[in-house]
C-alpha cells in the first residue's frame, strides 16, 4: 500500500482497537501506584495532580459527534454559549443538525454554523443548557517541538458513555504543512503530534499541559499498517482557528486565501514568483514575475512550503504585508489576498462530498430539523446558515448603536480640521449630500443617489460615498443599509502583522467587519470589541483599488468620535486629516442655497 | 517459538512502559534542561537524505545522523543510496551533495561524506548503553513531512526490550542478528530509517532501523541499532575493512559472471537483485561452494546490489587477478574466493 495522509472520519467497517484503552488504562494505573508509593517527589506529585486536573477539564468540553450511518467523530466546545469546533469531514455526513453527546453522559441537539471546507474545519452550535464547559484557545505558535500534549476525542466510537479517551504524546512538528485532498482540507501551518490520533479523534481538541486548547485534531500519516496511529497526527493550529472563528460564527461558506501568484523555488534555493494573476491586487501592488518573497505576515519565506503554510491560515480579503526583493532591494507591500475558490466552487464541492456520503439520495428534501434547533437555521446561497449571519449583525449592531449616541439626533455633521500636509478642510454629510473642502478644491456628491457614479474627491477612491455610509451605519444601523452582512473578522491593524519576526498573529487585535452593498457600491465596516468604526473600505466597482479610510480616536471625544481620519487610495496616502471638531446640525447650514 | 513469545512479551511491555512515560514526561525534572531544548540540539544532528526511489511503494527519502563536524554521516544501506546524486539537507535548509564513502552489509549501514566543516554532529560514543526502561527520542524525516530548512519529527518513547534482530520483509531477510533496542514508539515508518535515537540528554544512543517486520510473528518493528554497534560499522567503514562502493567508473564495461560458472536470477528489472540460481558444474564458482539462493553483496569488497552491478565490477577485475564473492546466506556473511579470474566474458 502507498503511503498516505488521510482523514479520520470513524467508519463502522473498522475494528476497534483495544490498544488506546490498554494504554491509557495502564497509565492511570501505574499513577496512581506510584502517589501511593509516597517516595515520588513532590514537584512529581504536583505535575501529576496538574496533568490530572488538565485533562479532567479537557474530558468536559470534549464531545462526541453522531453523523446517524456514517459515523461520526470529535469536537471541543469554545464558548459557554455552546459554540463547538470540529472537522468538516466529520460533520458533512451529518448535515445541517447532529446530536451531541458531552462526557458527563448526556446527549445534546447541535446545529451546523460555519463551514470551512478547505481548511477541514467547522463550526457548530449545541444548545439545551444555560452555560457549556468550554476549552480556551491558546496561542499555538508558542507551542515548542517536545512539549506535552494530549488529545481528547472518540476513537474508534469507542465512548458508548460518551466520555471521551484522552491519548498523550509530544509535539514532533510545528508549522507543518500537509497538502490537500485536492483543493479542500489543506493543513497548513499545523501542530504534528506522536500522541494517538485514530479515526474518530476527528475534530477533537489537542490541549497542551495545561489544558488549553493548541489545536483541533484532523489528520494522521498512515502507511502499511491500515488506519491506526502511527505516532504521526496532524491538528489545526489554534491561531488558524482564531483566524477564521469570526467567519464561521457568521454562518458562512468559508474560502481560504492565494496570493494570486504561484511561486517556485530557483535554483540558488530562493522563492520567486513563476507566474503572477494580473487581475490580482498582488499585481496592482507592484508585484513581479521572478521577485523574490522574503517574508509574509512577518514569517520568514525560504521554502515554497513556508508560504503556503502562512496563506493557508489565512482567510480571503485579509490584507497582509509582504516583503519582497527585487534587484537586491527588500521592500514590503499590503497586498490583499484574493478568494481561493469561487463561491459557486465551493458550494458546489460542499454538495458533491455531500452525494459522495450519501450514494444513493436522491435530491434532498428541505431537512426536517429536530424541534431544538429548527429555529436555528436559514439557509441562503453562499452562506452555511444564514441564522448566524443575522445573529452576528445584530450583535455588532447592538454595539454600534450603543457606542455613537454622539451621533444623534439625525442632522448634518460638520468636520473641520486640518490637513497633516497643511491647511484646513471642511467636510459635510447629511442625508441628502456630502461635500468636502479641501484646500485643492470641493466636491460635493449626491447622498440620495447611487454613489458609485464618480467616486470624489478626485484621487480618494471615494472618500466621501464611505463618509456618508458611515453616517448612514451610526445613525440608522446595519439592517437599514443597503444589503447588510456580518462578514468576519480582520485585524484592526493589518501592518501589525508584519512588524517583527515571528510576530504571533494570535495576538493581533481582530475585529468584527460589516459588509454592506449599496447599488453596485461595495464597502467593508471594521467594528473594534467597543462598537467604535475603526476603518472603511470602499469599492466604488469590483476589482478596482478601495478608498481605505482609517480612524483613530481622540482621548478627549466621546467614542467614536475620530481625531484622525486617514485616508489611502491604492499605494498613495490621500490625506491625513487632524480633526478639531465634528459638530452634529440639525439642519445643514449651507445646504439651501447649493444644489448639486 | 521461543523468539515469537519473547516478543510478544515485549509488545505488552512496551504498551505498559508508554503508559508511565507519558505520564512522567512532564514530571521528571532532567539534567538535560527541557524535552524542547535536547530535541533542539540534537535535531541539528539529523539530515533529511534524498537519493533514488519514489516508486512501487519505496520512498526516495531516508535520515542520516552527522557523526562528524566535517561531514561524516550514517545513515541505513538501502536502495535509497542507489542513486548517482544524494542529497543531504539540515535543518538550517543547507543542502550539501553527499558521497557514499561504504556501507556494512552486515549491519545495513552506510557511512555518506558531505562537503562540510563544523557541522554540528553527534559524538557516537559518548552515551552508555541503555537499559530497558530508559526514555528515548527518535529523531527522523518520518513520511518526508519536514521539507528545506524544517525540523525532522521527534516522538518519544522508551526502550522496550532489548533482544537480537530476527527480521524480514517478505523474501528478504536481514543479515544482522546482534541485539537491537525495541522501542513502544512507532518508528517504523516511511522515512525514518537511519534517524537518531538520543537519551534524555540528547546523546546519541541508537540509529533507527530499516523497515522490518518480526520474522517470527510478521508485526512490523520499531527498533534501533545500538550506538556502540553504529560506532563499530563507521569504524570499519572508514578503515576500508567494510565495502565500498561500486566505483563510478564502473559503468566503462560489463563481465558475465558465467565465465566463473556463476549463473545470476533472470534479469526481469533493472535492479533484479542478483541472487544466484545455480553454479556451473565443476566451474570456479562450484569448487568455491556458492549455493543457489547465496545473496551476492560484494566482489572484491565493492558492494553490488543487482545483475548489473556484479557484471560492471567484475569488469575492474584484471584477468588473472583474484576474485573473492561475498554473499549472503541463511543471514550469515559467507566469503567465497574464486581463484583468478578468467579470460572473456566482456561484452
Amino acid at each position: 500500500m502507498s503511503s498516505g495522509h488521510r482523514h479520520l472520519p470513524w467508519s463502522r467497517a473498522t475494528a476497534p482497537s483495544w490498544v488506546t484503552v490498554t494504554l491509557v488504562a495502564a497509565a492511570v494505573t501505574l499513577s496512581a501506584a506510584a502517589a501511593r508509593a509516597g517516595d515520588v517527589p513532590e514537584d512529581v506529585l504536583a505535575a501529576e495532580r496538574q496533568r490530572v486536573e488538565a485533562m479532567a477539564r479537557a474530558a468536559g468540553t470534549a464531545i462526541a459527534i453522531f453523523a446517524g450511518e456514517a459515523g461520526g467523530g470529535s469536537g471541543v466546545l469554545i464558548s459557554a454559549d455552546g459554540y463547538a469546533l470540529t472537522n468538516f469531514h466529520v460533520v458533512q455526513p451529518a448535515g445541517v443538525a447532529m446530536k451531541c453527546g458531552l462526557s458527563d453522559g448526556r446527549v445534546e441537539d447541535a446545529v451546523l454554523v460555519g463551514l470551512d471546507p478547505t481548511g477541514d474545519v467547522a463550526l457548530i452550535k449545541l444548545v439545551g443548557r444555560e452555560a457549556f464547559p468550554f476549552a480556551e484557545l491558546a496561542d499555538s505558535d508558542e507551542v515548542e517541538v517536545g512539549d506535552f500534549c494530549f488529545a481528547a476525542g472518540n476513537p474508534f466510537l469507542l465512548a458508548t458513555d460518551l466520555r471521551p479517551s484522552i491519548s498523550a504524546g509530544i509535539v514532533s512538528g510545528v508549522h507543518r504543512y500537509q497538502f490537500p485532498a485536492g483543493t479542500i482540507l489543506e493543513y497548513a501551518d499545523c501542530l504534528q503530534v506522536d500522541a494517538a490520533i485514530n479515526p474518530g479523534n476527528s475534530g477533537g481538541g489537542l490541549f497542551d499541559a495545561r489544558g488549553r486548547l493548541i489545536g483541533v485534531n484532523g489528520r494522521a500519516s498512515f502507511e502499511k499498517r491500515g488506519r491506526v496511529n502511527v505516532g504521526v497526527g496532524y491538528a489545526i493550529s489554534a491561531n488558524q482557528l482564531r483566524n477564521f472563528l469570526g467567519f464561521l460564527k457568521g454562518g458562512r461558506l468559508v474560502d481560504h486565501a492565494t496570493l494570486g501568484a504561484t511561486v517556485a523555488t530557483d535554483a540558488d534555493g530562493r522563492v520567486v514568483v513563476s507566474d503572477i494573476l494580473e487581475s490580482s491586487d498582488a499585481w496592482r501592488r507592484g508585484l513581479r514575475y521572478d521577485d523574490e518573497i522574503v517574508a509574509v505576515a512577518g514569517r520568514p519565506v525560504r521554502t515554497v512550503n513556508a508560504l503556503k503554510n502562512v496563506l493557508g491560515t489565512l482567510p480571503a480579503g485579509w490584507r497582509v504585508p509582504l516583503v519582497v526583493r527585487r534587484a537586491g532591494r527588500p521592500q514590503e507591500i499590503m497586498v490583499r489576498l484574493a478568494a481561493l475558490h469561487l463561491p459557486t466552487e465551493l458550494a458546489r464541492i460542499v454538495a458533491a462530498q455531500d452525494q459522495e456520503s450519501k450514494p444513493e439520495s436522491k435530491p434532498e428534501p428541505p431537512p426536517q430539523l429536530p424541534e431544538a434547533v429548527r429555529h436555528l437555521y436559514e439557509s441562503r446561497p453562499g452562506f452555511t446558515n444564514h441564522h448566524f449571519n443575522r445573529v452576528e449583525r445584530t450583535r455588532v449592531a447592538e454595539r454600534i448603536a450603543a457606542s455613537a449616541s454622539w451621533a444623534r439626533p439625525d442632522g448634518a455633521w460638520v468636520v473641520r480640521g486640518r490637513l497633516a500636509t497643511g491647511g484646513p478642510f471642511r467636510i459635510l454629510l447629511s442625508a441628502e449630500r456630502g461635500l468636502i473642502d479641501l484646500p485643492t478644491g470641493t466636491t460635493v456628491v449626491d447622498a440620495t443617489g447611487e454613489l458609485d457614479g464618480d467616486p470624489g474627491p478626485p484621487g480618494s477612491g471615494g472618500l466621501l460615498a464611505a463618509l456618508l455610509l458611515w453616517r448612514r451605519l451610526l445613525l440608522e444601523g446595519p439592517a437599514h443599509l443597503g444589503s447588510t452582512s456580518y462578514w468576519g473578522t480582520q485585524p484592526r491593524d493589518p501592518r501589525r502583522l508584519g512588524e517583527a519576526r515571528n510576530v504571533e498573529l494570535g495576538n493581533v487585535e481582530l475585529v468584527d467587519v460589516l459588509e454592506t452593498s449599496v447599488a453596485a457600491v461595495e464597502a467593508r465596516f471594521a467594528v473594534a470589541g467597543d462598537g467604535v468604526v475603526t476603518g472603511i473600505e470602499l469599492w466604488p466597482t469590483p476589482d478596482a483599488d478601495p478608498c481605505e479610510v482609517r480612524f483613530e480616536p481622540h482621548a478627549g471625544r466621546p467614542a467614536g468620535m475620530p481625531g484622525l481620519i486617514e485616508v489611502r487610495h491604492g499605494d498613495v496616502l490621500f490625506g491625513t486629516f487632524q480633526v478639531d471638531a465634528i459638530t452634529v446640525e440639525p439642519v445643514a447650514p449651507e445646504a439651501a442655497g447649493e444644489t448639486s | 517459538m521461543n523468539r515469537g513469545r519473547r516478543l510478544h512479551r515485549a509488545t505488552l511491555l512496551c504498551w505498559l512502559v508508554a503508559g508511565a512515560t507519558v505520564w512522567c514526561a512532564v514530571a521528571r525534572p532532567s539534567r538535560a534542561g527541557t524535552p524542547g531544548e535536547t530535541i533542539a540540539a540534537a535535531a541539528r544532528k539529523v539530515v533529511k537524505v534524498y537519493g533514488a526511489g519514489g516508486v512501487r511503494g519505496l520512498e526516495a527519502y531516508q535520515s542520516g545522523v552527522l557523526v562528524s563536524p566535517d561531514g561524516h554521516v550514517v545513515t541505513v544501506a538501502s536502495t535509497v543510496l542507489d542513486a548517482d546524486d544524494i542529497d543531504c539537507v539540515l535543518d538550517d535548509g543547507r543542502r550539501f551533495r553527499a558521497t557514499l564513502r561504504g556501507i556494512d552489509p552486515r549491519r545495513e549501514l552506510a557511512v555518506l561524506k558531505l562537503d562540510g566543516e563544523d557541522l554540528p554532529a553527534f559524538v557516537l560514543d559518548e552515551a552508555p548503553p541503555l537499559g530497558v526502561g530508559s526514555r528515548v527520542f527518535a529523531l527522523s524525516n518520518l513520511f518526508g513531512v519536514a521539507v528545506g530548512d524544517e525540523r525532522v519529527s521527534a516522538q518519544h518513547g522508551v526502550i522496550a526490550a532489548i533482544v537480537p534482530l530476527a527480521a524480514r520483509r517478505g523474501a528478504y531477510e536481514a543479515p544482522y542478528r546482534g541485539d537491537v533496542y525495541v522501542l513502544d514508539c512507532t518508528t517504523n515508518n516511511p522515512g525514518s530509517p537511519g534517524g537518531g535515537l538520543v537519551d534524555r540528554e540528547g546523546r546519541l544512543v541508537g540509529l533507527l532501523g530499516k523497515e522490518l517486520r518480526a520474522a517470527a510473528s510478521g508485526v512490523w518493528l520499531n527498533y534501533a541499532l545500538p550506538s556502540a554497534e553504529v560506532a563499530r560499522a563507521y569504524r570499519e567503514i572508514l578503515a576500508g575493512e567494510a565495502i565500498a562502493p561500486p566505483p563510478a567508473d564502473a559503468v566503462a564495461g560489463a563481465v558475465d559472471p558465467l565465465v566463473m560458472g556463476i549463473v545470476l536470477v533472470p534479469d526481469l528489472l533493472d535492479k533484479t537483485p542478483p541472487f544466484v540460481e545455480s553454479t556451473l558444474p565443476d566451474s570456479a564458482a562450484a569448487r568455491a561452494g556458492l549455493l543457489p539462493d547465496d545473496l551476492v553483496v560484494a566482489v572484491n569488497g565493492r558492494a553490488v546490489s543487482s545483475r548489473s552491478t556484479v557484471r560492471q565490477v567484475l569488469a575492474i577485475v584484471a584477468e588473472g587477478d583474484p576474485v573473492r564473492i561475498t554473499v549472503v546466506r541463511d543471514g550469515a556473511i559467507v566469503e567465497c574466493d574464486l581463484g583468478p579470474r578468467p579470460v572473456g566474458g566482456r561484452r
